[in-house]
């Protein structure tokens, strides 16, 4: 072809060499590739649409706040999610109160203290499988420990499907996402910091307390708001713990006594409502989702919003 | 005058200092640990069960008509052919779109449309599962597969689950693929658009094969994730009581997963007779196996991809 090209003379050559040739191959997968892109996209839109138009018939006759308020119930026209919202609230601090220091704790640790023994690799390896065990699999560990050997203590009138055991289960679940993002952000120190603070005569744990966790923090609140984010949309462990999917009465028991009892979380009430026959619930199961997903906004938001902040003083 | 041993002891720093230095590295070691009683816990809580039940179930009701296990029949077979059905329906949906996806942000997207549609991919992996089995029941069934397929799709189907399960798994595998497309250096690329090669040719001929390992990585840990996922298909694949076997997938169907989450529905029912409470733990026994198996698998292709650059 080329030597056809300079047979024909050098007009022939210029042509070959400055004009585009139409890459209609090239074009197509270009537009194909941006088409995947455009359905996961369009996918978000349907579901968000979906989710909104359907939820609107149960706007008509309550208030978003009526909603929130109100008693859980079998019975369409009254049905609220108060016990379901409560719970979800209660077992998000839980799951703070354990996956937040004991993650950081174990991502300290590992990125500052831990020598490369094997132990350290078993240890890293382990952690990088417990992020990948099923979330119903920690349902079967919080059945097995927290609800039937540990019942007398988590729950005891409740056979110990209480608060406690479903905040323990969803604490456990967080825990390898936690030390995971936390040891990533830690990561991200710049290793000079440690040099500098070392060369002036710090302590370890001096170095860590006043310098890589300061400057890790951006990004440590980050990952763990977000990983707060995905154990508020779990329902598969809470299932298995005992979540209570129809009404019940906290009664007036006092916040303490409340661990305790029975509970039920947002994730579990979509599960049961999504499932019943009756057509007014499906309305209400798409408004319930609506108020799941504005809390999510809200928790991310924050996320994101505390990181944009924090990178901003720095 | 200062004998050696004595500088030593000098900067070894005060001796109340050191303990409590480590005092508090005990402390971040147990922290450390506790993940490692975490595994051994969830081990020994379905190993004890799962045995119980494998020793005194009837061995030929393993291999019964179908899953059901109030009333005695554990045919583990039909199970994994709803998981395989699923997952892999959630494989045909998510490999494609997570894929193209991942080729674009990496080869194809300017800085500026990266930023706008990779948060875009990211919110679409933060929405809870609940959510898109109630949306693979009310719109994926009713306004998508029965225009399509026509009135053999029961309204709680397999193939509606597998989609919903696919849509679940599309930003996993974007995003990890995606990091292993941009690890690829750029020499490579820069030498293949010196010879000539269009921007296809690049992509598809040499970023895409130095990537292949992290690319199968995404699609193992998908995969694994898929197997794992409960709530979509406990939604949208119906099937509470138990199920035939089958691989048609206009049919209600169940999953390992599904199968527990049914067998936990309302709160007394888990302690049926004939070991139903035992098999719960039996099949999580089996998907902590395999799910286990397969994220060491892919793990290995990650760790190549890592050694070659």
């Amino acid at each position: 072809m080329n030597r056809a090209a300079i047979a024909a003379g050098p007009e022939t050559v210029v042509r070959a060499l400055t004009h585009h040739r139409r890459d209609v191959r090239g074009s197509l997968f270009t537009v194909a590739l941006f088409a995947c892109l455009l359905v996961g996209m369009a996918i978000l839109a349907t579901l968000l649409y979906t989710v909104i138009s359907g939820s609107l018939p149960a706007w008509r006759d309550r208030s978003l706040t009526t909603f929130v308020t109100s008693q859980m119930s079998a019975d369409p026209h009254v049905a609220g999610i108060w016990q379901a919202f409560y719970g979800s609230l209660t077992l998000m601090v839980f799951t703070a109160l354990i996956a937040f220091p004991l993650g950081i704790s174990a991502a300290v640790y590992l990125e500052e203290y831990a020598p490369d023994t094997r132990l350290t690799r078993l240890i890293n390896a382990n952690i990088r499988n417990l992020a990948g065990v099923p979330s119903i699999v920690y349902g079967l560990l919080g059945l097995a420990v927290f609800v039937k050997l540990l019942g007398g203590i988590t729950g005891p009138e409740v056979e110990g499907r209480s608060v406690i055991a479903g905040g323990l289960t969803l604490g456990l679940l967080t825990l390898p996402i936690v030390i995971i993002t936390t040891a990533e952000s830690l990561r991200a120190v710049p290793n000079a910091l440690r040099e500098a603070a070392y060369g002036v005569g710090s302590t370890q744990w001096q170095v860590i307390r006043h310098h890589i966790l300061p400057v890790g923090a951006p990004g440590i609140f980050t990952g763990t708001i977000l990983s707060l984010g995905r154990a508020f949309g779990e329902a598969a462990p809470l299932l298995l713990v005992g979540g209570i999917t129809t009404f019940f009465s906290v009664g007036d028991a006092s916040f303490l006594e409340a661990l305790r009892g029975r509970f039920s979380a947002m994730p579990v009430l979509v599960f049961s409502w999504s499932r019943l026959p009756q057509e007014e619930f499906r309305a209400l199961t798409a408004a319930l989702i609506v108020v799941m997903l504005v809390v999510l906004l809200l928790v991310n938001g924050t996320a994101i919003y505390l990181r944009n902040r924090f990178e901003k003083g720095a | 005058m200062l004998t050696t041993d004595a500088i030593e002891v000098q900067l070894a720093g005060v001796p109340s200092r050191r303990r409590r230095e480590r005092r508090i590295r005990g402390f971040f070691f147990a922290a450390a640990a506790t993940s490692v009683v975490i595994s051994v816990a969830i081990v020994a809580s379905l190993a004890g069960e799962a045995w119980t039940f494998i020793s005194n179930v009837d061995p030929g009701s393993l291999t019964e008509i179908g899953w059901y296990p109030r009333r005695g029949l554990f045919d583990i077979s039909t199970l994994f052919a709803g998981t395989l059905t699923v997952a892999g329906i959630a494989m045909l949906v998510a490999t494609p779109l997570g894929l193209g996806s991942a080729i674009y942000l990496s080869e194809y997207a300017t800085a500026r449309t990266r930023k706008v549609l990779k948060p875009a991919l990211e919110l679409l992996a933060g929405i809870p599962s609940v959510v898109l089995g109630f949306f693979a029941l009310t719109f994926i069934t009713p306004s998508l597969l029965r225009p399509i397929f026509g009135d053999q799709v029961v309204g709680f189907n397999m193939l509606a689950a597998g989609i919903g399960v696919g849509i679940l798994t599309i930003p996993l595998v974007a995003s990890v693929s995606e990091d292993a497309l941009r690890a690829v250096p750029r020499s490579l690329r820069e030498a293949s658009y010196g010879l000539g090669a269009t921007r296809m040719a690049t992509s598809v001929r040499v970023v895409f094969p130095a990537a292949v390992s992290g690319v199968v990585a995404s699609l193992i840990i998908a995969f694994s994730r898929a197997v794992g996922e409960t709530m979509v298909v406990a939604i949208a694949a119906g099937a509470t009581g138990g199920s035939l076997f089958g691989w048609n997938v206009f049919e209600p169907g169940q999953t390992m997963t599904a199968a527990m989450a049914a067998l936990a529905i309302g709160s007394d029912q888990v302690r049926g007779d004939d070991y139903a409470f035992q098999s719960l733990f039996f099949l999580g026994l089996l998907l902590f196996a395999i799910t286990l198996l397969l994220n060491v698998v892919s793990e290995r292709f990650v760790r190549r991809v890592r050694q070659r650059y």
